[in-house]
């Protein structure tokens, strides 16, 4: 028994011979990951794949409420023969980011063939800079002629080589009229002291700043320092005061649906959804924001199959569907604003209800008030740093 | 002569390998990357150098002291209020459980059946400002007209209670139900009241029950962000919530990295304190 190790020695060995025997292998893992280089996938073979691998945000696609399944993509089966693997895993761009950005900086694919990221955070563009976006392939989308023409030429692709549209939104002011009177102004919903700790602003910068940069009479789509500062002092106040009760996603909607929350700063297309007869939604008086979320072939992703997709929902009469829905077949819409002109043609022949709603189909005169925000504004490091520093206390 | 005979020096590597690998690969390693992080500089557009970046331990130290503050007041309070609830709890169990001792057990267990999410989202509806619980406290005048619950501190630090119970009553009650309960008699018989009894025996045998409860509820506790995300507000940010927000909000790795080595060592330093206060024989329980 005198030969026995005592307990010290044997977690010194067993110290010892673990990182002697893991070391290596680890190393060799993590240079093998390396090698193992996407894009095998993307020579412009004019072969549709098998399958496509497409993720999107939660309830972003037409749906059939008996058979819960999504007709659009049924019908892409039909008539190209590849299954569309959807999935709705992305709930914020910052999170989605945050999940596929290790595969992509290692040039590892990511096994989807199309993603959708948001123009008002700085994750899109940083996608395109970062080179992690495959070319469309514009041969395989004769209907990118439908695309509406504000959405042509944004400032983060300008000719539109690697992302296209798939739907947009406003965002503006959303109230319970059973807790209050109409909110329809910035002013209203930051400064109202009825409105203490009832109200809420949304967590992403591009969507708020836009909102109180034109109650401030400021420009949000060229922003300086001093219009950033204004800003961001008036909502500073409203935190200090307590005035706002909480910085949200899109997790608003059911506390303003129960009456924890009078108002809320929100987008269009959840109280379209949200279909609740005392919650009514505005663009604010001074103006709101537009967004759009646009798809992306990440690195790695099938370029003609994709693109053979956007061109099928770039179709009027398939958007106008997707759009609308269509009662008498038991099918829901999106809902948000299409990027797809003659789409409300299509939308009318399956759901009027749906296609007169100026939630979604917003006539031309409140496209004229709300607006995108600036590009650069939205990588400026330090007005970031400031920001989440703000709406995380 | 089977073969652990014949290589008796090297077994205890053997028998250790799989454990040792799993902490290296899943612990040590990734943890290393980490502290290798939180020393780079630069940001996520022009990619991350390793510079010796102390300067991103003072930043978040500076910039962030109240969620640093925060977070350890909120969790000593849950961890307080969770042990003062769950000790009678699990003394009654131990003691007069009597054969429907598992079933009880259970329904201390059964909320980790539910995700940890949808229990946090459940006390959002439980306090919610038209709901039961406010209205009940406005008529008794302990919250006024337009106070409400969600959205403050109270929510925050009751949602961790709540969420943390479990793992503070089941290690009370292990050390508890341990007691030989004619110590108790003893001491009865030797004339203390039942008052002493239990300051002088109960509670002293119960101590690892104690500690073990109080390490495991303050520890995840003070990381938590989850319930300061859904019942607080702006102003009851925790650090978990700026490590959360830096790392996938701002991709700001180094500052993250950073501020989880701050609040590991903050931690670290809690628990040394307080094994030199209760003794270290009660953190590993071996005393009997």
């Amino acid at each position: 028994m005198t030969d026995q190790l005592t307990r010290r020695q044997l977690l010194e060995r067993a110290a010892i011979g673990g990182t002697a025997i893991t070391l290596p292998g680890l190393l060799a893992a993590c240079g093998s990951s390396g090698t193992k280089a996407a894009g095998g996938t993307t020579s412009s073979s004019h072969k549709l794949a098998k399958t496509l691998h497409f993720s999107n945000w939660t309830l972003y696609m037409d749906t059939n409420n008996k058979k819960h399944t999504n007709p659009s993509l049924i019908e892409f089966e039909k008539k190209y023969g590849t299954h569309v693997a959807y999935v709705e895993d992305i709930n914020d761009n910052a999170s989605f980011f945050g999940k596929i950005q290790g595969p992509l900086s290692r040039g590892q694919s990511i096994d989807r063939d199309i993603i959708v990221l948001t123009d008002n955070d700085r994750y899109l563009g940083l996608m395109l800079r970062k080179g992690w976006a495959e070319k469309l392939d514009k041969s395989a989308i004769p209907n990118i002629k439908n695309l509406v023409a504000v959405q042509q030429h944004p400032n983060f692709d300008p000719n539109r080589e690697y992302t296209l549209p798939w739907q947009s939104g406003m965002t503006g002011i959303a109230y319970n009229d059973t807790l209050t009177d109409p909110v329809l102004s910035v002013s209203d919903l930051l400064e109202n002291s009825k409105l203490k700790g009832k109200i809420t602003v949304l967590n992403s910068m591009g969507d708020a700043m836009t909102l109180v940069m034109l109650a401030n009479g400021d420009d949000p789509t060229k922003v300086t320092d001093k219009s950033w500062n204004d800003a961001f002092n008036r909502i500073k106040k409203a935190v200090d005061n307590k005035q706002i009760r909480q910085f949200t996603g899109n997790d608003y909607a059911p506390p303003l649906a129960k009456g924890d929350l009078s108002a809320a700063m929100s987008w269009s297309g959840d109280i379209a959804q949200i279909g609740n007869k005392h919650i009514h939604w505005n663009v604010p008086k001074d103006g709101g924001a537009l967004w759009t979320d646009n798809m992306l072939i990440p690195k790695g992703g099938d370029v003609y199959t994709a693109s053979v997709y956007m061109n099928y929902v770039y179709d009027p009469k398939v958007q106008g569907l997707m759009e609308a829905g269509d009662p008498k077949r038991n099918i829901t819409g999106i809902y948000y604003i299409p990027p797809v002109a003659g789409a409300k043609k299509w939308a009318l022949s399956f759901n009027p209800a749906v296609a007169n709603n100026p939630l979604i189909f917003p006539s031309p005169k409140t496209l004229e008030t709300v607006h995108i925000f600036d590009n650069a504004a939205l990588n400026n490091q330090k007005y970031l740093e400031q920001w989440q520093n703000l709406i995380s206390g | 002569m089977n073969f652990f005979h014949r290589h008796r020096e090297t077994t205890p590597y053997l028998l250790l390998a799989p454990g040792v690998l799993f902490l290296a690969v899943f612990f040590v390693v990734p943890l290393g990357f980490l502290a290798y992080q939180s020393l780079e500089s630069g940001n996520f557009d022009v990619g991350f150098s390793f510079t010796w970046a102390w300067s991103n331990y003072w930043n978040a130290i500076h910039d962030y002291r109240a969620q640093f503050v925060r977070s350890i007041e909120y969790a000593g309070i849950a961890t307080l209020l969770a042990l003062v609830a769950s000790y009678p709890v699990a003394y009654w169990i131990a003691f007069r459980g009597g054969r429907w001792k598992n079933l009880l057990l259970l329904f201390i267990v059964a909320p980790f059946f539910v995700t940890y999410l949808i229990r946090t989202l459940a006390w959002e509806t439980i306090l919610s400002d038209n709901g039961f619980v406010v209205n009940t406290l406005q008529t008794l005048h302990v919250l006024g007209p337009g106070g409400r619950l969600l959205a403050t501190s109270t929510a925050v630090v009751a949602g961790i209670t709540y969420n943390f119970l479990p793992f503070m009553a089941l290690p009370l009650y292990v050390s508890l139900e341990q007691i030989d309960e004619r110590m108790i008699e003893a001491a009865e018989d030797l004339y203390a009241s039942k008052l002493h009894a239990f300051l002088r025996v109960t509670l002293p045998l119960s101590l690892p029950g104690i500690v073990a409860g109080t390490l495991l509820t303050f520890i995840p506790a003070a990381g938590d962000f989850i319930n300061a995300q859904l019942l607080g507000s702006t102003q009851n940010h925790m650090i978990g919530n700026v490590i959360q927000s830096k790392f996938l909000e701002q991709t700001d790795y180094p500052s993250a990295a950073a501020m989880s080595f701050i609040l590991m060592g903050a931690i670290l330093v809690f628990v040394f304190v307080y094994a030199r206060l209760v003794g270290t024989e009660q953190l590993t329980g071996t005393a009997g």
